[in-house]
C-alpha cells in the first residue's frame, strides 16, 4: 500500500546553520470526512476531533487535524491503519462518512531549525507566525498545495504530494544554502 | 496581493490561497426544460459586470477548500465583506457605510 512512488528516500535531503530539511519515514494518513453527530466516530477513533480549522488532537499515536468544517486528515504509524479502518467501518451504517487511506500519496518533509519558520517563508504566501505551536494548516507552497504542521517553534512538518516532492525539495535546498550563506 | 478573509477559517489569507467562482447568487432554475432559450441563456451566459459593489463567489483552494460569497468593489479591489455559502445577500447601504 505504501509503495515508494516518491524517488526520495528517509533521510536528511538539506543541512546549513540555518535549518535541516529531512524526509520523514512513511506513516499511515488518512483523509476523513464527517457531518452530523461526530460522538460514534470519536468513540471509535477514541479521540475528540478538532472542531477548529488548524487545531490537532493527539491521542495515543493516532494524530488528528482539522482542514475544513467537515475535513480531518489522521495521521498513525503505519502499524495502526487497520485499526484505525476496521474501529471506522464498525461504526459506518449507524454513522456514514467517508475514510480514504491516501498514506502513498504523500511525503513528509521535517523541517528544523533556528530559521525553520524563515525558509517556509521562501514558499509560503501566509505569515507563518500565525501558526501556533502545536496547529498546522492546510496552504500552498511555491505552487503546491501543502498540509503545514507547527510541533515546535522551530520545528515543523509539510505533507505534500509525491508528484510534488523533488520541486519543493529542491527550494528547501537552495533555501536551507541562502539562508546560511546570509548569516556570513 | 489581495487579502482575503475566509468566513470558515476566520482569518485573513492572501490571494494565492483562494481561487474566483464567478457571480455568486445565480440559481439554477428548477426544471431547465421549461425554460425558453433566453432564460437560459440569461441563465448561462449573462452576469450584471457591476461597476462598483460585486457579490462573487471564492474558494478557499488551498485551505479549508470551501466556497464562499464576497462583496468586492470592483473599481478599488477592496472587499467590503465575505460571508458563508447559503447566507443571505448582505444589505449594501450597511456596508457601504462601515467602509466610511
Amino acid at each position: 500500500m505504501n509503495a515508494p512512488i516518491c524517488s526520495l528516500t528517509p533521510s536528511i535531503l538539506a543541512e546549513s546553520t540555518a535549518a535541516r530539511v529531512s524526509l520523514a519515514a512513511p506513516c499511515a494518513r488518512f483523509s476523513l470526512r464527517a457531518r452530523g453527530d461526530l460522538g460514534p466516530l470519536e468513540g471509535a477513533l477514541g479521540l475528540t476531533l478538532p472542531g477548529r480549522i488548524g487545531t490537532r488532537a493527539d491521542a495515543g499515536m493516532l494524530q488528528a487535524m482539522c482542514l475544513g468544517p467537515d475535513e480531518w486528515v489522521l495521521h498513525a504509524p503505519e502499524s495502526a491503519a487497520s485499526g484505525v479502518l476496521s474501529a471506522c467501518e464498525a461504526v459506518y451504517a449507524t454513522h456514514p462518512h467517508s475514510l480514504v487511506e491516501i498514506s502513498g500519496r504523500e511525503v513528509t518533509f521535517v523541517i528544523e531549525g533556528p530559521r525553520a519558520a524563515e525558509l517556509l517563508t521562501l514558499g509560503c504566501p501566509r505569515d507563518i507566525e500565525t501558526i501556533a505551536v502545536g496547529e498546522g494548516r492546510r496552504t500552498l507552497f511555491d505552487g503546491a498545495t501543502v498540509l503545514l504542521l507547527r510541533d515546535e517553534e522551530t520545528l515543523f512538518r509539510m505533507d505534500c504530494w509525491n508528484s510534488f516532492a523533488p520541486h519543493l525539495r529542491h527550494l528547501l535546498e537552495t533555501g536551507c544554502r541562502e539562508l546560511a550563506a546570509e548569516a556570513l | 496581493m489581495l487579502l482575503i478573509r475566509c468566513p470558515y477559517c476566520e482569518e485573513t489569507l492572501p490571494e494565492a490561497e483562494f481561487t474566483y467562482a464567478g457571480e455568486a447568487h445565480i440559481i439554477r432554475p428548477e426544471r431547465p426544460s421549461d425554460q425558453t432559450d433566453e432564460q437560459w441563456e440569461e441563465y448561462l451566459f449573462i452576469r450584471t459586470n457591476v461597476k462598483g459593489a460585486h457579490y462573487e463567489r471564492w474558494r478557499h483552494m488551498h485551505g479549508c477548500g470551501r466556497f464562499f460569497n464576497a462583496v468586492r468593489d470592483t473599481v478599488s479591489d477592496r472587499f467590503l465583506t465575505t460571508y458563508k455559502a447559503g447566507a443571505p445577500r448582505p444589505d449594501l447601504s450597511t456596508l457601504t457605510e462601515s467602509q466610511k
